[in-house]
């Protein structure tokens, strides 16, 4: 065990699986940086840095370095994982998946099924995400909800450097592809991260809060605001239990539903846009099966149906906070028998 | 050009055989179609063999092919199993791929063949990964990527080239210019050439003429041994024609009838059975036999499949994930 950052656990998982398993490759625009230069052949490690010295250690058979053509790269990552590897692809910020969209959505998604179940595609696409970053309206958005719509993908979202090591190992050890979300404004985010390797489960949820009044279900970095805002809340009088799902597809929907039978109050903390994200889905799945158990109206804290701004004083508005949060909690426990009660 | 003339006599049977099945095949589908009996879209290879077969005779099981949406004849080259491709196209739960993928989804992972594809251009992208795969894993494979002369303008198709290139893959292109993207012709459609668009990534680029089997075969040789003995990719201008339609329904009044009529009279596998008969290599009365057995061969096929069971609703969820 050791401290290590969300880009430090990343590399580790990736330099691991790549030790473990030689049918493990990477692949990407810049991954090692520098390929065909007279300079540095490890010059990046990808624009952020996370895969800095795989190259030197697995040589450019293994880390390669492609041309800056995302449909082909990522279609022959597919291509690949179909006949034997196990590709790693880095598609850079998710929202080039405008220009490589068919090869996931129509090849790499469906070969099993169109081949009657007969098709075995370990891929995985490592991608960033998320705003903060000043990035704007062309490197910053979430999409995870679009790629959970689609059957025949699993898609992760790790909230921190554990999570991050664990379910990168377990995407690269999976059968299925792995849409592998990286929030580009947690890489420098520290904790404890155990230095063997260790794989952490999909479609089991991870409760990272344990309460009484109020379920907060969040995603990806969503998950420590929500943890932020749940002890602030504490320290108030008000507990929340908070739900990290880990997975978008398969999503953990027995934990969700189990915890807002105990709490009766839903909040839901997502990044991506209100219409069609996880969070209109969760209050979906919640008002369909656990209707009952609800003492109050479910509240959605989202982005809102805009592109990311750029200037920071618009982004800082445009991403759900810690007080968004508390105040969306605060709402939930205005109805019902537990406001009456107190 | 005649070097294919030096094929064993068995291989030229086997050559001649495949594309026989091809094209009983095609016209058999073609026939139930016009009969309401297949749902979905087919697109017909009827016309094209010599392109299909002219390249996979060259491969073994170490190579893959990706194909297109007219993909029975690579499927056939290939040398996948007929009995269950009909099945697949008649939608049966024995089909090769359980009735799920159709006529457009065709595949054989086994066998090689990465499918028939839906999207246009789409399996040159996944013929580098699987080139790659060979590559890294050494096998000693090679990646044919069949594709229409409608790909041939797609993104994927040219930014696949250039990865091929830079990567130093073992892959051949197969632009089958059959002159029509659906209803468009090539003649407009494509600007500069095929061979141009080769040469212009540094793929060793040439025309073929896909009504001959014999140039086919030497010109995808000559490519597949410098994929296989790490010379990197090339490309070939296959020109060919289809007998049908681009699907079944197609009506084709963008085709004057002189043209269909003068492809017809190029038919490569009358050219094939007339080169092999008068250079008395074999017997017209072995090829007739050959004709009767593919004839029977194909209507066994087609009336096991008529007959077969549908999938059923426990097959509908089964076959997305490995484990979920």
């Amino acid at each position: 065990m050791s401290k290590k950052s969300y880009r430090q656990a990343i590399n580790e998982a990736l330099r691991q699986e790549m030790e473990r398993d030689e049918r493990v490759i990477i692949m990407g625009e810049d991954i090692s940086g520098g390929t065909g230069a007279a300079g540095d052949q490890d010059a990046w490690g990808g624009p952020l840095g996370v895969t800095k010295g795989l190259r030197p250690q697995f040589g450019p058979d293994r880390v390669l370095d492609t041309h800056l053509a995302e449909i082909s790269f990522v279609g022959a990552a597919a291509g690949a994982a179909l006949t034997g590897l196990r590709p790693v692809v880095e598609l850079m910020f998710v929202d080039f998946m405008g220009v490589c969209f068919d090869q996931i959505l129509n090849q790499t998604a469906k070969f099993r099924y169109m081949f009657g179940g007969k098709a075995v595609t370990p891929l995985v696409i490592r991608t960033m995400y998320g705003a903060g970053f000043r990035a704007a309206s062309q490197h910053s958005q979430c999409l995870y909800p679009v790629f959970t719509h689609i059957p025949g993908l699993k898609v992760a979202l790790p909230s921190n450097a554990y999570e991050a090591k664990g379910l990168l190992i377990q995407a690269i050890r999976d059968d299925d592809p792995v849409i592998f979300f990286e929030h580009k404004a947690m890489y420098d985010d520290e904790m404890e991260v155990p230095d063997e390797p260790y794989s952490i489960p999909f479609g089991e949820a991870n409760v990272t809060r344990e309460g009484d009044d109020v379920t907060i279900v969040a995603f990806g970095r969503m998950v420590n605001l929500a943890n932020q805002a749940a002890d602030s809340l504490a320290k108030q009088g008000v507990s929340c239990t908070v739900v990290d799902p880990r997975t978008t597809s398969p999503l953990d929907t027995e934990t969700i539903l189990e915890t807002v039978e105990e709490t009766g109050r839903l909040v839901v903390v997502d990044e991506a846009h209100p219409r069609c994200g996880m969070a209109s889905d969760i209050a979906g799945l919640v008002a369909e099966n656990a209707f009952d158990a609800l003492e109050a109206p479910i509240k959605l804290v989202t982005a809102p149906h805009v592109p990311v701004p750029f200037s920071p004083a618009l982004e800082d508005i445009y991403i759900p906070s810690v007080a968004k949060i508390e105040a969306a909690v605060r709402a939930a426990m205005s109805h019902g028998s537990k406001v009456a009660a107190e | 050009m005649a070097s294919g003339l030096q094929l064993s006599r068995d291989e030229l049977v086997n050559a001649y055989r495949r594309m026989r099945t091809i094209r009983e095949f095609e016209d058999a589908v073609h026939a139930e179609f016009a009969a309401g009996s297949i749902p979905g879209f087919v697109h017909l290879y009827a016309g094209e063999e010599a392109s299909g077969v002219g390249v996979c005779m060259h491969l073994d099981q170490r190579d893959t092919i990706a194909s297109t949406h007219r993909g029975h004849g690579h499927c056939i080259a290939k040398g996948v199993e007929v009995g269950p491709m009909m099945h697949e196209v008649f939608g049966r739960k024995e089909g090769l791929c359980g009735g799920k993928g159709g006529s457009m989804h065709i595949a054989d992972l086994s066998k090689g063949m990465l499918g028939a594809n839906g999207i246009v251009g789409a399996g040159a992208p996944l013929v580098c990964g699987a080139a790659l795969t060979a590559k890294t894993l050494k096998t000693g494979g090679v990646a044919v990527c069949f594709y229409g002369d409608g790909a041939s303008n797609q993104g994927a198709v040219l930014e696949s080239y250039n990865l091929a290139k830079i990567w130093n893959l073992p892959v051949v292109f197969v632009a089958e210019d059959n002159g029509y993207a659906e209803t468009t012709a090539s003649s407009w459609s494509v600007g500069g050439s095929q061979v141009g668009r080769g040469e212009g990534f540094g793929i060793p680029s040439r025309e073929v003429d896909g009504s001959d089997f014999f140039d086919v075969y030497e010109a995808a040789g000559e490519a597949i041994e410098r994929a296989r003995s790490g010379g990197g990719p090339s490309l070939l201008h296959v020109r060919l024609n289809r007998f049908y339609g681009h699907f079944e329904g197609d009506a084709g009044t963008y085709r004057l009838p002189e043209e269909l009529e003068a492809a017809r009279s190029r038919d490569p596998i009358m050219l094939f059975r007339q080169r092999v008969v008068e250079a008395s290599l074999i017997p017209a009365d072995e090829l007739d036999a050959a004709d009767r057995e593919i004839v029977a061969d194909i209507r066994r096929y087609l009336e096991a499949a008529k007959s077969a069971p549908m999938p059923t609703e426990a097959d509908l969820m089964t076959d997305v994930y490995v484990a979920y």
